[in-house]
């Protein structure tokens, strides 16, 4: 009975699956793929080289990706850093308020921009800068970075927040740690692993952002992904795909440190 | 006379309209070993928690050896807690659980080292020092969690239920324990548990709490023995409550009629009995089987229950009143079968008139 019903026995599941995952995955794998091309030709085969990663970071475009990457890499670290500390903070009041009316609207609040289209968040953004008289440019990337990368820095750490009951700080009150202390010394390191897990997460959110970022940018100043997106309006060129390749080795890399790191701490109880 | 350690005025602690304890009144002596008992959702833990630190109190006053407390923080309180969960900090060794007490008071290293092996070495876990918390067994953790709240040596130690994650086993051997300690630091503790046979055979005093208001206060034999009302009569032990006519109460006695009859009964009264009508406390094990005509109350036996070294026998009273009885279960006993007319008795002083 049990086996009937279990969903990997239904008829046509398998095909499902191996369609799904093939239009998940190929389109990556072939850029993956192509980035290694020797050839001027993004669709033909020219043997394999290193010649597109080489034009990455020597050839005549280089400066510009250079730039932009390093407006991308010193956002990311910034936005991460605040919007960390600002979910840290969201989730220690959360813990220590115990149960209270509207707690679950709290929440809800700050993961309500996970749920909002993200192209709603970025008019929006940007008219309210516009409206307040901001000029666009490097810092509107950042503070509109820093609001939407919240939620994603919150989610693990609140996850890892399950497993801390508030009586730690409690038992440490009453062995005579003042709040900073109890904070300092108990709660702190005990969320260490989902803060960790969520700078990681913030961070990728931030370095891969196109579509806010390029509503709030404003003219003259560029970051990877929108650098990319213009180089791309131009023709692409098999150079694209290497930076593609290499913005995505960058995505795996923190994703998987940041599930890791979130899990660690789970099971270290 | 003993020095008070914790005094309780009239204490009312309120959440928004529900009244968790209700006009507290409770000295605690020092050097005492001082139990609060009662059942689920009394509000032990919230009396534990207010002397603590953790609830403000609604109204009335918390001492400590003289000194108002009521406005001091949990930690400038000289009072330390085992919590009910342990909650040992997982992410530090049972040494640096233990020792956290002490830095946050500002010891030196040294003396600090000296009192964490001390401790470590009373609850006989000095092998374990190095241990994580999640590496230690559920009665290794409890120790831990006394160790580190004795460590700092508080003037009162505060433990909430601290041995019910234990086994049965278990649990008796650190009852003997936790008693023996308590004796040797000299340290008052104020122990929370809603288990009755833990509470009499470890306290000094034992106050019974229930819906939110002290019951009685006394020493386990003067509980047990000489209930003050039906609360405690029937949640310590076993009783049976027996329906009166109260014909007068004077100078702790009180002499009433037997339903079923018009045989005068005088025996002992609690305080608040008054002429009318009350309940007669008797407790199973002092009921004797005697033959009908001579028994205070005449019955027939309903049903007969083997426990082992004990025998419970149900008898049925003329109005329906069933009155539970505990006889030894040896040669000499003789155990009446179902359906034997029977007759009860009791002495005058086993027996005691609480308030209605
Ligand atoms: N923070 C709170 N807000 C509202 N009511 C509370 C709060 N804490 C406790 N209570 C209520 O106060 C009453 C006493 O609770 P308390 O935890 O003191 O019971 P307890 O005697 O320790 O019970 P147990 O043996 O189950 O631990 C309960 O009815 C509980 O629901
Ligand atoms: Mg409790």
């Amino acid at each position: 009975m049990a086996r009937k019903l279990d969903i990997r026995h239904f008829p046509g599941f398998l095909p499902i699956t191996y369609l799904c995952l093939f239009l998940l995955y190929a389109p990556l794998i072939i850029v993956m793929i192509y980035s290694f091309n020797d050839s001027n030709s993004i669709t033909i085969w020219g043997g394999a080289s290193l010649r597109w990663y080489g034009e990455v970071f020597w050839g005549v475009e280089s400066a510009k990706f250079k730039a932009a990457a390093l407006n991308s890499i010193t956002i990311a670290v910034m936005a991460a850093t605040t919007a960390t500390t600002i979910a840290t903070l969201a989730a220690t009041a959360m813990l220590k308020a115990g149960r209270f009316r509207g707690k679950s609207v709290s929440f809800a609040l700050i993961n309500l921009p996970l749920m909002v289209p993200e192209i709603v968040t970025a008019v929006a953004t940007l008219i309210f800068f516009s409206a307040i008289g901001f000029t666009t440019g490097y810092l509107t990337i950042l503070v509109a970075h820093i609001v939407f990368c919240i939620p994603f820095a919150y989610l693990p750490i609140a996850a890892r927040m399950q497993g801390i009951e508030d009586v730690y700080e409690q038992v440490a009150l009453d062995l005579y740690a003042t709040r900073f202390q109890a904070f300092r010394l108990i709660l702190l390191p005990l969320m260490a692993p989902g803060i960790i897990s969520g700078f990681l997460l913030a961070f990728i959110i931030s370095l891969d952002d196109f579509i806010i970022t390029n509503f709030v940018k404003g003219a003259g100043i560029e970051t990877l992904p929108t650098a990319i997106f213009g180089a791309v309006k131009q023709g692409i060129k098999p150079n694209i795909m290497a930076i593609s390749t290499l913005l995505l080795l960058v995505s795996v890399v923190f994703v998987t440190l940041s599930y890791l790191v979130g899990r660690m701490g789970q099971n270290k109880k | 006379m003993s020095e008070i350690a914790v005094d309780i005025l009239n204490m009312t602690k309120r959440y928004g309209s529900f009244v968790a304890l209700r006009d507290v009144c409770l000295s605690i002596k020092d050097n005492e070993f001082f139990t609060l008992l009662g059942p689920s959702g009394c509000g032990k833990t919230t009396l534990l928690r207010t002397i603590a630190g953790f609830e403000a109190i609604s109204e009335g006053a918390i001492k400590l050896y003289g000194e108002d407390i009521a406005d001091l923080p949990p930690n400038k309180r000289p009072v330390n807690t085992v919590f009910q969960q342990y909650a040992l900090f997982p992410h530090m060794n049972v040494r640096a659980n233990v020792i956290f007490g002490l830095q946050r008071l500002g010891q030196d290293e040294t003396t600090a080292r000296a009192r964490v092996d001390e401790v470590l070495d009373m609850v006989q876990l000095m092998e374990f020092a190095d241990r994580l918390p999640a590496q230690l067994s559920g009665g290794q953790q409890q120790r831990v969690a006394l160790a580190r709240a004795l460590a700092p040596k508080p003037k009162v130690l505060l433990l909430d239920e601290p041995l019910s994650a234990l086994d049965l086993k278990l649990r008796q051997s650190v009852r003997q324990e936790l008693q023996q300690i308590q004796q040797t630091t000299g340290i008052t503790f104020v122990f929370v548990t809603h288990d009755q046979e833990e509470a009499l055979t470890m306290s000094d005093r034992i106050a019974v709490i229930a819906d939110g208001q002290v019951q009685q206060v006394g020493s386990a034999r003067d509980i047990y023995e000489a209930p003050q009302n039906r609360f405690v009569a029937d949640f310590i032990g076993e009783t049976n409550l027996i329906d009166v006519a109260v014909s007068s109460v004077s100078g702790g006695y009180a002499t009433c009629v037997l339903p079923g009859g018009d045989v005068q009964f005088t025996c002992p009264a609690a305080a608040g009995a008054v002429v009318g009508h009350g309940h007669l406390s008797v407790r199973p094990e002092r009921v004797s089987l005697v033959k009908p005509q001579d028994g205070l109350l005449r019955g027939v036996t309903t049903r007969q229950v083997y426990l082992g070294t004990d025998m419970s026998v149900d008898v049925r009273l003329e109005g329906g009143k069933i009155i539970t009885l505990r006889l030894q279960n040896s040669e000499e006993t003789h155990i009446p079968e179902i359906g034997d007319p029977v007759g009860l008795n009791f002495e005058t002083g086993t027996a005691r008139l609480l308030e209605d």
